[in-house]
This record gives C-alpha cells, structure tokens and sequence, in this order.
C-alpha cells in the first residue's frame, strides 16, 4: 500500500507541459489543447460559411441575377447552413465545454480523454469531405439544409453520397463529445460540489448531451435511409416505390428539433455565468434554471411537427403541436424573466462580455416572440417557408447563440491567454455586430410578411428595397467579424496581465486557478470556494 | 445609393413602429389581410399575438433597461443579496400560461373554422411539376400548365424588370368569386408548397399524397403567390397567377378554354411547314426546356445532359419523341405528353433536332405526334 502511495505523490509532482511540435495537437488528450482546438475549427469554419451567406446576399442585393446562378445559389444556402450548424455552432460549444467544464467542477481532465481527441479529429476530415463536394461534377449538395427527400435522394447531385457519410461522422464525433461531457459530469465532480451547486453552464451542457445522444442516431438514421434510397433500391421516401416523403420530414423534424436547442442550451448557459459576473449579484432563481433548461429540453421531443404544418396534418395533430409548442414559452420565459431578476438591483458594469450577454437577451426574446408567432399553427400557414422564419431562425442563432458564443470567448479569454482583452476594440467589435445583426436580419421580418419566399436566388420587385437593405448589414456583420480574429489574436500575443479572478464578481472554480490556466489543472480535489460551499 | 438605404431603412423602422396597419400594409410590411373570410381571421389572428409580444417585450425589455440605468456601479449601486423568490418565480410561470391560453383560444377556433370538410362547389387538382403548376378543373374535362412568362432577359438584366417581374404566368388559374373551391393538390416529382398569400392557403404538394385546402373568395381581382418549399434550382420561378372572376365571366371563361383545346387538336391535323415548326418549338424550348438544357442546348455537367450534339438528338427519331413524350425515370426529365400541345411536342423536338448546329433538316409533324399519342391512348384502355 506505501509504495502505491509514493508512486502516486511522485507522479503528481511531475507537472508536465506540453508535448512540442505538430504532435502536440495531433495527439494531445489534454482538455485545453483540445477545446483550443475545437474552438479555432469552429472560428475557421464561421468564416467559410459566412463568406457563402455574403455570397447568398451579394446576389440577392439586387432583383435580377447578378453573380451566381440558381443551381449555384442553391449549393450555397444549404452548405452556409450545415457548416453554420454543424461546424460553427455546435464544436464552438464543444469547445468551450472541454475548456471549461473540467475547471468548473473542478476535474483534472475530461473523464475519457482519448476518444476526445478523437471526437475532434474526425472533424476536420468530415468537413473537408462535405467542402469537397462544391468541387465535384454536379456540384454539392443544392437540397438546402433540411435536404427534404425526394429533393435529396431521387433528384440530388452525385455529391450527395459524400454529404451523407459527411453527416454520419460528425454525429459520431458530437455522439462522443457528448458521452464523453455526461461522463466527466457526472464522475469527476470535486468533493462538495453536488448536483444543485453545478455552474449552469455545465448543467445547460449535461442536458444537451442527452438530448445529442438521444437524436443524433436519428439523423444517422434518416441519412442511411436516403443511402439506401439512392443506392440499395429501398423506397422508404418514393411514393413511386409505395414509401412516404413525408415520413422524411417526421424522422428529420424528431432530431431536428432538439438539434436547435442543442445550439441554445449552452447559450443560456454561458449567458447565466456572464450576467451574474457582470452583475455582481448571485444568479436569480438557480433551481428554476435547472428544471427550465429540462422542461425545454423534455418538450422538445413533442414538437417536432411545427415545422410541418403545412405538410397536411389533421386537425387533432395541429392542435396538439402548436399546443405542445407554446408551452415552450414558459420555460423559456422563466429563464428571461430570471436573468431580468439577476440584473435588477444589482452592480452592474458594461465589459464587452457583458454587453455580448445584454444583447443576447435582447434579441434572442425577440427571435423568441417570433418563435411564438411561428407557433400559432393558423398563423403559421403564411408565415411558413418565408422570409420571417428566415428572420426567426436567425435571431436565436446568431445574436442568440452566436452572441453567447463570443459573450464566452472574450469572458474566458482572460483564463485562457493571460490576458486581458483590449476593451476598446471589444467594444468596437460588438457595436458594429450589434448594428450589423439588426440591420441584416430585422428587415427580414418585413420581407417574409410580405410575402416572400425563403431560398429563392432572386424576387419580385416589392421585396428589393428591404433585401438591399438587409445586404449591406450583412456585410458590416460579416466583416466586422474580422475584429473578433483580431482582438482574439491580439489577446492570446499580449495585453495587460490578468489575474486569476479576472473580473471584479466572478464566482466559480475556474476564477480559483491562475491566468493563464496551467497546463494540468486540479492534480488533486479542489477545496470549493466560499461561494460554492 | 446611400441616400436610398437611410431613407429605406428610415422609413421601414419608423412605419413599423408607429404607421397603424392598414398604410404598412400598402407598404408590403406586413401580412396582408386578403380576400377571404379565413385570410381576414388569420391576419387578425396575428395583429393580436404580435400586439401581445409587443407589450411582454415592453415590460421585460422595461425592467431590464431600468437595472441598466439605475443599477449600474459608475452609480455607485451596491448589489443586493436576494436570488429566490418562490411566489415571484410561481406568478411569471403562471401569467404566461394564462397569456398563452388566451393566445390558444382564438387560434384553435380559426384553426377549426380551416378545416371545414363540407362540399364544395368547384374541385380543382393542383399538380407542382419542377418548375410548374398544373391545373385540372376536375368536372369541367379542363387542365393546362401554367408557366412563369417574365422573360429570361428581365432576369438576367439585359431587359428593363417589368411591374410583375418573377410574379406573372402565361395561364392563370380562374376561379369563380363566391364559390367554395377545393384545392386538391399533388406533385409530380419533388415536394412543392402552393401558396397564395390574398388566400391564406398554403398547402404543400407531396408526390403520391393529395391534400387538401379550399378558399371561397370575395372580391374579383388578381392574387399572386409563389412556390414556397425549396422544390430544385428553379425553385424560384415557378408563380402563382389566380384570377377570381364573377361567376358568369367563369362560365364565359370555361366555354373559351375549352374552344381553344379544341383549336389546337384542330391545329395538329394540317401540315406544318420546317420553318413554322421551329420558329414555334424555340418559343417552347425556351419556355419547357431551356431551365435544366439552357437556351445554347448545352446542359449542365454532371446534372443536366446538353441536347448540342447529343446521341438523343441526332440519332434515332423514335427514341427522342419517345424520351420527351415520356420523360426518363429516376432523373429530372419529366415526361411531356400532357404539358404540351401535339404541335407543340412537334414543334420542339424539331427544334431540338435542328438548332444549335444539330441540322439533320427533318421536321417532325404534329401528325406524327398524334398517330403516336392515339396508338399509346388505346394500350392503355386495353
């Protein structure tokens, strides 16, 4: 027993760095390597599906066709929207769950750190596939990102067996990344920090693995079925075949649904963290975080059909949809109404995190209320497939998650880097995507009521004032992104020391190590804070 | 330029916060209330949600900007220490499931009022076709395509865009006012959605269903829509054109359509010049072909086969009249036999056969085409 213990307290004193060179990133198992990595991927793929949404609105400036063609134009909708989906939004989050979480409960490391690794390096390759389709005879996937079969089987491009196997790894990947979150939740908590006293980052985080581990075999599935489809002689989709298009739209809405609160479960996450910091105030309502976050994340599997309602649904299930559907509201509500509470009578001062955090719940509410619009089934028959979904479904994801993904960056930069970001230039950042955002996306409400129709190349004449309009806010957004690359550059080569509480209320274990976080965080169990105790 | 933007957008944020309804909706920024009894519920429908929302947002977003300005440290607040409060928490569940009920009710009842099963009085079957609509007036032995009519050269800027630009067809759907139509509606290859905004319907068209809708309109007038499910690469121009009419000028209207089929199974019986055939199968190329095969017969790479120098062209007649006639399954080729008039049929495969340097110098006659279509006609009722 003596000598185990001697080999024990000897291996703990051995802090080692990193490896040096490429081998450092290829095999590291180190969370923070890992979650560097995962978070540079998602910036890199957010700049290659931003530049196919510039594309998307350099043509539709202007009524007419300009610079693309409609086959093209196609290409780039549905590759913006599955590489904004499953390259930006969702390994961003990844990202900042490796990074963050082993420090928030205090753990030395994510419980299985090998297959985290590989989670990550599936990745790029599954991208590169995806990306290599824009390259090949046919051209890549044109059947938009919700790839609706018969679209996507029957009278889709070649390429679209790439984009099939493209999608299968990077279930697996988020499958792993997910099992791999629930593991070290669950098992690596220091001693003290029960369940109740989790940050709710990783506890908005231990429910979106669940619900990625619950769906992401369902996309796997829907996708094998469209493989079988084209290359096996199934029908499951082709009427001609005796199967249902429509049964497509049931097994992609059943994943599809909660994939979107997988893009914002973490956001309420990050978002929880930030204003209680900022606010210098304990978050309001913690418990009614937690069941909130749960009753989301329960009811997104009764809802999936609200994307459907035109599809020819019978009464009764219309009803029970868009009953089912408004429900969400409440949750939802309690979350704004409870980070509302967390401001009010606080100390709160304005750092770049924070003003990210603001402007989410903002805008996010709105996407929210537009959400509710949605939701309203005979309402929805007009809304349905236009431009006000277009505006919807952006709001909550790019003020919404996106915002909080940057609120995330620039609150745990200082942890990361050492250093502490140059407020002005975060600033600048943020005002001009602020401004850029709203002026992109609101006139989008317009349009869509309007009467015009998403993922259409060009349009009738009435529509042109608000599309050139909400182009030239598109590339203010998009380019104003270039500050964020800097200011994150600038960061991690210097600036004013941090310390290891950088900011003035944050609370939390990770505020307990030193900036910049060792490379072996808590060899040994952390005592918790007073906060925490 | 400039000056533009600022005015629009100026003017946009300023009408939507203060202009009332009816002068945003002449601006095209908001829904249109329409011209039916069930567009009218379902706009008035969303003005209260959306007056709801605007008046949470008012208090939420109220409360928060107070925080902001009034509990802010340069103002020297200190914070407080209360983060529970179980009957505050109780009360901002329970008012907005009130809210939400109060939202469900009038909802539910337009809902119901939408799927009312009775009779109708006039059945018409819409069929989407990539990237068309068909139209069959199932009791009056009537159908016909309906094609968007704006010319390639508005689109590709070499022609001034005209009022109805990407919103005009060659046929309109023709409907009867005060009538209760049933929409049966169906597609051919790939899911499209039929929607007509002045109508509140929308209706997707799913290959091997047929759903359902109906309308019963009140006012004569035009009502453009669009195809509203991403339906392939012309997904965009593929409109909608109903025309309601009284009901006597429906009769009147019915009589003519079925006088100009006749015309044209007339038309197929005399001879046809070479020249006539192509002069009329260019019309027609450019309108039924030149989306996937292009105006210069060149195709697509890899998705859609150039008809310039191609085997199908130039080499054995039957085979081309027989793909064209029939389509080729499992690929976006559709088949044309019933979206074209016989001499229409004759006139493009001419086309086809003659243009772009394919010059084999033969025309195909409509005879020809109608010998074809008799003999398949009569297999099939065996």
């Amino acid at each position: 027993m003596s000598t185990l213990d001697t080999t024990l307290e000897t291996h703990s004193d051995e802090h080692h760095g990193p490896a040096s060179g490429l081998g450092r990133w290829l095999f590291t198992t180190n969370h923070k390597d890992i979650g560097s990595m995962y978070l540079w991927f998602s910036l890199l793929m957010f700049l290659v599906g931003g530049s196919m949404a510039l594309m998307i609105r350099a043509e539709l400036f202007q009524p007419g066709l300009q610079l693309v063609e409609p086959g093209f134009f196609n290409q780039m909708t549905t590759m913006h929207g599955l590489i904004m989906v499953f390259g930006a939004v969702m390994p961003a989050f990844v990202g900042l769950a490796n990074w963050m979480i082993p420090m928030m409960i205090g753990a030395p490391d994510m419980a299985l750190p090998r297959m985290n690794n590989w989670s990550f390096w599936i990745l790029p390759f599954a991208f590169a596939m995806l990306i290599s389709t824009l390259f090949m005879t046919g051209g890549a996937p044109n059947f938009g990102w919700t790839f609706y079969a018969p679209l996507s089987t029957t009278y889709a491009p070649p390429s679209v067996t790439y984009f099939i196997f493209a999608i299968h790894m990077m279930g697996i990947s988020s499958i792993m990344g997910a099992i791999n979150i629930i593991a070290t939740i669950l098992n690596m908590r220091a001693p003290g920090m029960t369940m109740m006293k989790l940050p709710l980052f990783c506890w908005t985080w231990l429910i979106t693995a669940f619900l990625l581990i619950a769906v992401m075999p369902v996309l796997a599935g829907v996708v094998t079925m469209m493989l079988m489809d084209i290359h096996f002689g199934t029908s499951f989709f082709d009427a001609g075949g005796g199967g249902d298009p429509v049964l497509f739209q049931h097994v992609f809405w059943f994943f599809g649904h909660p994939e979107v609160y997988i893009m914002i479960l973490p956001a309420f996450g990050i978002i929880s963290q930030i204003i209680p910091a900022f606010a210098r105030k304990r978050l309001f309502g913690y418990a009614s975080m937690v069941y909130a976050t749960a009753s989301i994340a329960i009811l997104s599997f009764l809802v999936w059909a609200h994307h459907m309602f035109t599809v020819g649904i019978p009464l009764a299930g219309e009803l029970f949809f868009m009953y089912a559907t408004m429900l969400i509201a409440v949750p939802t509500g309690v979350k704004v109404f409870n980070w509302v509470a967390t401001m009010f009578r606080g100390s709160m001062t304005f750092e770049t995190p924070m003003l990210f955090a603001l402007a989410f719940v903002v805008l996010f509410t709105i996407g929210g209320f537009s959400g509710l619009m949605l939701a309203i089934a005979p309402v929805d028959f007009q809304y349905h497939d236009t431009y006000f979904v277009v505006a919807h479904f952006h709001y909550v994801l790019v003020p919404g998650a996106v915002f909080a993904i940057m609120a995330g960056v620039y609150y745990w930069l200082p942890k990361w880097t050492g250093h502490m970001l140059d407020e002005r230039m975060g600033r600048f950042h943020f005002w001009l995507s602020f401004i850029g955002v709203n002026i992109t996306f609101f006139p989008m409400h317009f349009i869509g009521l309007a009467g015009m129709p998403r993922r259409i190349p060009d349009y009738a004449l009435q529509f042109a004032d608000f599309n050139m309009v909400a182009s030239v806010g598109a590339f203010l957004f998009g380019l104003s992104q270039l500050t964020f690359v800097w200011n994150v550059i600038a960061c991690v080569r210097g600036g004013r020391k941090a310390e290891a509480r950088a900011w003035e209320g944050a609370e939390g274990l990770e505020w307990e190590v030193p900036s910049p976080a060792p490379y072996h965080t808590f060899a040994e169990p952390p005592k918790l804070p007073e906060s925490l105790r | 330029m400039g000056l533009r933007i600022i005015k629009t957008i100026g003017s946009g944020v300023g009408l939507a916060l203060l202009a009332p309804a009816s002068l945003r909706a002449e601006w095209g920024l908001n829904l249109t209330p329409g011209v039916t009894d069930v567009s009218r519920s379902v706009y008035d429908l969303h003005m209260t949600i959306f007056w709801i929302c605007v008046a949470i947002a008012l208090v939420v977003f109220g409360v928060m900007f107070w925080s902001i300005f009034h509990h802010r440290k340069s103002r020297g607040a200190k914070a407080h220490h209360f983060h529970e409060n179980t009957l505050v928490e109780v009360i901002w569940t329970l008012i907005p499931v009130l809210i939400l009920v109060g939202m469900a009710v009038p909802a539910t009842a337009t809902l119901i009022k939408m799927y009312d099963p009775s009779e109708a009085e006039l059945d018409v079957q819409i069929t989407g076709y990539q990237w068309k609509w068909r139209y069959d007036y199932l009791d009056h032995e009537l159908s016909f395509f309906s094609n968007m009519s704006t010319p390639r050269g508005q689109i590709t800027n070499v022609a001034e865009k005209q009022e109805n630009y990407l919103l005009e067809v060659d046929r309109h759907l023709v409907l009867p006012v005060d009538t209760k139509i049933r929409f049966l509606l169906t597609a051919n290859d790939v899911i499209h959605s039929w929607w007509v905004p002045a109508l509140a319907v929308k209706k997707d068209a799913i290959p091997g269903f047929i759903n359902e809708a109906w309308t019963i309109i009140d006012e004569p007038g035009i009502y453009r829509g669009q195809c509203a499910e991403l339906c392939g690469q012309d997904h965009g121009f593929m409109p909608i054109v109903v025309e309601a009419v009284s009901k006597e000028d429906f009769d009147v209207w019915l009589m003519a359509a079925r006088a100009e089929k006749e015309a044209q199974v007339q038309a197929a019986e005399r001879s046809w010049t070479l020249d006539e055939l192509m002069q009329q199968g260019e019309q027609v190329y450019l309108q039924a072909c030149a989306a996937c095969h292009l105006p210069s017969g060149e195709g697509v790479p890899g998705a859609f086969p150039a008809l310039k120098g191609s085997p199908v062209a130039l080499g054995d007649v039957s085979a081309h009249i027989d793909i064209v006639l029939n389509g080729k399954a499992g690929t976006a080729m559709q088949a044309f036999r019933d979206q074209l008039s016989t001499v229409q049929l004759a006139a493009v495969i001419t086309y086809e056969r003659n243009a772009w340097g394919n010059s084999l110098g033969e025309a195909v006659s409509p005879a020809q085409i109608s010998r074809l279509l008799q003999s398949a006609d009569g297999e099939g009722e065996q």
